[in-house]
């Protein structure tokens, strides 16, 4: 099964790298706000089901692939 | 020592220099020789993947070096070191990229929060230290109400003197509950000889060192 996992700085944690792309994007013109850089992990799970999948990859966000410190995940499952 | 190190072989001279016999442990040593001290030294471990310091948590001799401050052996993270013990949950906190955005490499003067851990003997309360730093995710993070509790516990041990990554709070260094783990961004063993622009940090290692060997004394 393919998971993307999708890492985001949490809210309220300075983001420079945000910071330094949305002033980027300012000076090619585009009206943006609010931009934050996080990271993908793009998966291939070995799991009987959709649910032992998302155990699985919770269980390497919370152990690897985030720092519950400052970030987030999110999970996509696609079949 | 793990694949990226590269301050290694100056904490191995720095100590030897203090007098210590330095040994080097290779990151996939399950077990740590006899030893009185450990120091996770500088560097890009695993190339900075994923996060500083995370990947290195997991080798082999990480393992090893939580079972040995587990049972209170005296561990010194310095810059990548500082930040694997922070990922392997040894330290409170993070370390985060800088502010700036920069790498910043250059002396900055410190002061110091605590001079009655084995790191910081050799030191006084308040007393300046330089020390050079050299880091692009130095920026040590975590949220208010953890600050707060190691403010009231008195864990940050060295903070900035003066602008440097943008840590919250001015950290530097902190150190765990029980005062036998220290982390601190910068670098100790580049300074422990005039020659090299200061010798302050040999007043952190060379305080290591004497409660290292106090600590054997006592265990013969």
């Amino acid at each position: 099964m393919r998971a993307i996992v999708l890492v985001r700085p949490k809210e309220g944690i300075l983001d420079p790298q945000g910071a330094a792309v949305e002033s980027a994007l300012g000076h090619l013109g585009f009206a943006v706000s609010g931009a934050r850089v996080g990271k993908v992990v793009d998966l291939e799970v070995d799991a009987a089901d959709e649910a032992e999948a998302r155990t699985q990859v919770e269980q390497m966000c919370e152990r690897l692939l985030a720092n519950p410190l400052i970030e987030s995940y999110e999970i996509e499952l696609h079949g | 020592m793990y694949p990226g190190s590269n301050d290694d072989h100056d904490a191995l001279w720095a100590l030897a220099a203090l007098d210590a016999e330095a040994v080097p442990v290779w990151h996939d040593e399950p077990e740590l020789p006899e030893l009185d001290a450990v120091v996770l030294p500088g560097g890009f471990s695993y190339g900075d993947y994923l996060r500083c310091g995370a990947i290195a948590r997991f080798s082999p001799a990480t393992a090893a070096v939580r079972d040995f401050a587990e049972a209170g052996g005296l561990v010194l993270g310095i810059c990548n070191g500082f930040q694997v013990l922070c990922e392997a949950g040894l330290l409170p906190g993070v370390l985060l990229r800088n502010e700036s955005l920069r790498f910043v490499c250059r002396d900055v003067r410190l002061t110091v929060e605590r001079d009655d851990l084995p790191f910081t003997e050799r030191c006084i309360r308040g007393q300046r230290l330089v020390l050079p730093v050299k880091h692009g995710d130095g920026r040590w993070f975590a949220p208010p109400e953890l600050v707060a509790e190691l403010e009231t516990n008195r864990q940050v041990v060295l903070r900035y003197a003066e602008p440097c990554n943008g840590s919250v709070a001015d950290v530097a260094g902190v150190c765990n509950g029980r005062g036998n783990v220290m982390g601190l961004m910068p670098h100790p063993e580049h300074a422990v000889d005039p020659l090299l622009g200061s010798a302050d940090g040999a007043l952190i290692l060379a305080a290591l060192v004497d409660a290292a060997r106090d600590r054997t004394i006592l265990s013969i």
